[in-house]
């Protein structure tokens, strides 16, 4: 049997999405569903004088109408928050209606329920909402002036500070020592995840016994199902959340939503099924955003260009309330704001606050790309600043490979590195010194196009993660995963996993790890996923997570059922266990080719039972639950070449360059997909994305004509290289690659942006760098 | 008001509402839900199917990529639809550009695919001699979030070469 790890194994999943099998929840046939379409917000802020429901609930059709007290008095606690980062921390209540206050446009005042989607969109038309007006908090920093307030209960718009700074004194030492320093401020524009399957949620009761079964498109379906106990009341027991197909999520369908409870409350009390799907517009506006942040970084340096510490103050914008791990997000960039570079004194500290929009939450990298775009733009301000090639800068401030395990300053242990091989790799394939001298001969003719060449390295902590580390870090709760492998009568192959994809190729991914482990063709093996009845036990699918921990679940426990299968097969070889070679899905008896035992056999003798060892238990199945020791340091050098048209501004990405070490490479295929997926997302925050909001606080950018998710014509191929450094933390060797393309190319553009635009004096433009802003720039600069 | 509409060869017939768009007769009065709903603005483009009017469907061929969601059904009325249900050969040979997509890894959550696959099938359809330009462009009312692009531009120009 060739092991199939490190092969490019076609998907098996593709050919029911191929031909329009596959079932997504709106796609679900639910005869007889009510349908749930909400009123929201149209203002920022406002007090709710009076809602009239009696227009709505004079239509033919409509079933309920239901205003948030009442919604309220049906549930049992308000929508969870998981991670209360400090002890401290201000939260609000978050109920999935508005009560007496809506505090951003697009929540939620009253759910209508009615017999069709149309009857239910006309209806809620016919809701009158009157509001009085409330001052409108924007602005992060004048948020914490607290003169205006999102909530007036809580008496304060500062939800918390956070800091990680283990010797103050030593950080200002460092500055004061230091020959060169750096003070940037950089902004984190709020973007929109826009996963092209928007929410949807369908209740099902089952005609008796009391138990409910919820589809919903999430990537976290057994959150879900324990949320949903805790809002509604329902007994956890008797939910069932089944996750269908899910188009995307990006983070933002790893979250507990409003309408998740809405739908489930209304199924109860009507004994109906229940559905809602979310409209582009609503996806815009009612489901999380990510990023919002303001950056302060400062380095210091030695005359080198040796960074000898790293201070870092931020201030994130909240939104309007704390979704399930909206505080959080920030501080997962807390341990990485020193990116690769070893870093001997380390500050950060973030404070966080309540604005009137659209609640922030985890999206796509949460918190790592935000602490990579900071420090590898301070970076090459720095270069800048001393004249040092960016290159060269960042290979004088490498941690060496032989510095692994490090102890970096902000408390982690990165498990291994050679990001000097992927930079030497990266630079070579980018043809850097010949892009370098290119650039030269633009500017010494005057050319009007402007090349631009820019570098980011970064690592990442994913893999999430170490229970106990998430217990220090007051995270609600563990980061393990569950894994069972069983081998049915017949010898085809169950696999069960806790992670849930959205089109990550788990159900190949993960064929691929049993099939290795038990020696079978993986067309024996079917992956069971996102379904609490048949996967009860699961902490999903985020944060690069599924590799490295459900993953290597998968791999013990195929481990533990080859272990049992040797087992039987000694007993009923009449051998020692140790005498035993598993080869090609038998079990040989070293020395005697003809006594064998295939794996199938074995797999029917302990499904009878009639020749066990003594004491053993029957069927040949096993369960493992992995909790990581340590997070995972995937990283990786990727350089971005544009060309700017300085009449126009306009910024054109010429080819881009990214050499990714995600350890051992289980499936090259899906590998390139998450990058190339990876780099575009980045891309698309550094060129043309952002959740633009006026000064009333409405959101500008609610429909996919005005928010510019990039089409293939923005865009150009990809040139991948990698390297391949395992991590000594699972047994596979594997890192997680996810995220990593968004992590790095956001700085990567950026870094090519201004260095464009460099020798006419510009260091810095904010993102996103539309036409406009890099044209303002290149007038100002040679004003 | 009653609409008529051979939809992947079958003769289909629904009484439905004026305001009903294709995409709705499709996926509610067909139950064909491989067509997909991304969007309200006719931006994302997972709702692209295949359309002849009642003299192109006489022609040969599937007709012309259209987003349902900008069409009503009844502007289809005695019209042809292909949609990524009817693209397989009957004994489920997948069609060409659904064979490329899969080879070459052009899709991961597959939400956009089945708009993407028709606008590549009309794509290829008028023009077999596609540089990556071409593809690109020809693209651009077909939103993916999850791929990049970077693969679906190689499986798109694969299935021209092939065709040429």
């Amino acid at each position: 049997m060739t092991a199939t790890i490190g092969t490019r194994v076609l998907r098996r999943e593709d050919p029911a999405l191929l031909t329009g099998e596959a079932r997504f929840t709106d796609d679900l046939a639910i005869p007889g569903a009510l349908h749930v379409h909400l009123v929201r917000s149209t203002v920022a802020h406002g007090r709710i004088r009076a809602v009239d429901t009696s227009g709505a609930r004079a239509l033919p059709g409509v079933v309920d109408v239901v205003t948030g007290a009442e919604l309220r008095d049906l549930l049992a606690a308000p929508l969870p928050c998981a991670w209360a980062v400090t002890e401290d921390m201000v939260a609000p209540e978050h109920w999935p209606l508005a009560i007496d206050e809506v505090r951003y446009v697009g929540d939620g005042i009253t759910a209508v329920l009615a017999e069709s989607r149309e009857i239910a969109q006309d209806a809620a038309e016919k809701v009158l909402v009157d509001y009085e007006d409330l001052p409108v908090v924007l602005d992060l920093e004048a948020a914490l002036s607290g003169d205006a307030l999102v909530h007036a209960e809580l008496g304060t718009n500062r939800s918390y500070t956070w800091e990680l700074i283990p010797d103050a004194a030593a950080v200002d030492a460092a500055f004061a020592a230091a020959a060169h320093t750096v003070r940037e401020r950089y902004l984190q524009q709020r973007l929109i995840p826009m996963a092209m399957e928007p929410r949807a949620i369908a209740v099902v009761p089952a005609p008796f016994g009391g138990d409910v079964t919820m589809y919903s498109a999430t990537q976290v379906p057994h959150f879900l199902k324990i949320f949903m106990a805790i809002v509604t009341g329902v007994p956890e027991h008797k939910i069932r959340v089944v996750a269908p197909s899910v188009g995307g999520g990006f983070g933002s369908k790893l979250n507990i939503y409003a309408e998740e409870a809405i739908c489930l409350a209304l199924a109860q009390r009507t004994g109906r099924a229940v559905r809602w799907n979310e409209e582009r517009g609503e996806n815009a506006q009612a489901t999380i955003h990510g990023r919002g942040m303001i950056q302060d970084i400062e380095l210091a340096a030695d005359a080198d260009g040796r960074v000898t510490a790293v201070r870092v103050n931020l201030l994130a914008d909240m939104g309007a309330y704390l979704q399930l791990v909206t505080p959080g997000i920030p501080l997962l960039g807390a341990f990485l704001y020193h990116g690769v570079y070893d870093v001997a004194n380390y500050s950060f500290s973030c404070t966080s606050v309540f604005t009137n929009r659209t609640p922030t939450d985890a999206y796509r990298g949460a918190g790592r790309p935000e602490a990579t775009y900071a420090i590898e733009r301070a970076m090459d301000a720095l270069a800048t600043q001393m004249g040092i090639d960016p290159a060269e800068l960042r290979r004088r401030n490498y941690i060496r490979k032989e510095q692994f395990p490090y102890d970096s300053p902000a408390g982690l242990v990165f498990d291994s590195g050679d990001y000097e091989a992927a930079l030497d790799q990266a630079l070579d394939r980018s043809g850097y010194t010949s892009l370098r001298a290119e650039q030269q001969a633009r500017r010494a003719e005057g050319s009007s196009k402007l090349l631009g060449i820019g570098i980011s390295t970064f690592v990442e902590m994913c893999g999430l993660a170490p229970s106990r580390v998430l217990a220090s870090l007051r995270y609600a709760g563990g980061g393990w995963e569950s894994a069972v492998v069983r081998v049915l009568p017949t010898g085809k192959v169950q696999v069960v996993t806790g992670s849930a994809p959205h089109g990550q190729a788990h159900e190949t991914c993960w064929s691929m790890i049993a099939a290795d482990v038990l020696q079978v063709p993986m067309d024996d093996i079917e992956v069971l996923h996102s379904d609490t009845a048949i996967a009860p036990h699961g902490l999903d699918t985020y944060g690069s997570r599924s590799l490295a921990v459900g993953g290597t679940a998968i791999h013990l426990a195929s481990e533990r059922v080859v272990d049992k299968a040797r087992a039987i097969a000694a007993h009923q070889l009449e051998c020692a266990e140790a005498d035993l070679e598993y080869v090609g899905g038998e079990f040989r008896v070293k020395g005697t080719p003809a006594r064998t035992l295939p794996i199938q056999a074995i797999a029917f003798e302990a499904f009878s039972a009639h020749n066990l060892p003594d004491g053993m238990e029957p069927t040949l199945e096993a369960n493992t639950v992995w909790d990581p020791p340590n997070f995972t340091f995937p990283f990786g050098v990727h350089v971005a070449v544009v060309e700017i048209d300085a009449e126009t501004g306009a910024v054109q990405l010429l080819r881009y360059v990214a050499v990714d070490d995600c350890g051992t490479r289980v499936n090259p295929l899906v590998i390139e997909g998450q990058v190339h997926g990876g780099i575009v997302q980045g891309v698309a925050q550094a060129l043309w994305e952002e959740a633009v909001y006026d000064s009333d606080g409405q959101l500008k950018t609610s429909s996919l004509t005005d928010y510019l998710v990039p089409s293939a014509a923005e865009l150009p191929s990809f040139e991948l290289g990698h390297t391949v450094t395992p991590s000594p933390t699972n047994p596979l060797g594997v890192k997680g690659i996810g995220e990593a393309g968004t992590i790095a190319s956001t700085p990567a553009i950026v870094n090519a942006v201004v260095d464009a635009l460099a020798h006419l004096g510009v260091r810095d433009i904010t993102m996103p760098a539309t036409p406009e802003r890099v044209w303002t720039a290149i007038q100002e600069a040679t004003r | 008001m009653q609409v008529s509409i051979t939809v992947n060869g079958v003769a289909r017939s629904h009484d439905v509402e004026p305001r009903t768009l294709l995409v709705q007769f499709l996926r509610e009065a067909c139950g064909l839900t491989g067509t997909k709903v991304g969007c309200d603005t006719s931006s994302c483009g997972a709702c692209t199917v295949l359309f002849a009017d009642s003299e192109g469907a006489a022609a040969s061929g599937h007709g012309e990529s259209v987003k349902s969601c900008t069409m009503f059904a009844a502007q289809a009325d005695g019209g042809s639809v292909t949609t990524i249900e009817g693209l397989a050969a009957a004994d489920g040979t997948l069609h060409p550009v659904q064979q490329a997509f899969h080879e070459h890894h052009g899709l991961q959550c597959g939400f956009c695919t089945a708009g993407m696959v028709m606008a590549a099938v009309s794509l290829i359809d008028e023009n077999t001699n596609l540089t990556e330009r071409d593809v690109r462009l020809g693209l651009e009312g077909n939103l993916c979030r999850c791929t990049g692009y970077h693969n679906i531009v190689q499986a798109v120009l694969a299935a021209a070469e092939s065709a040429s």
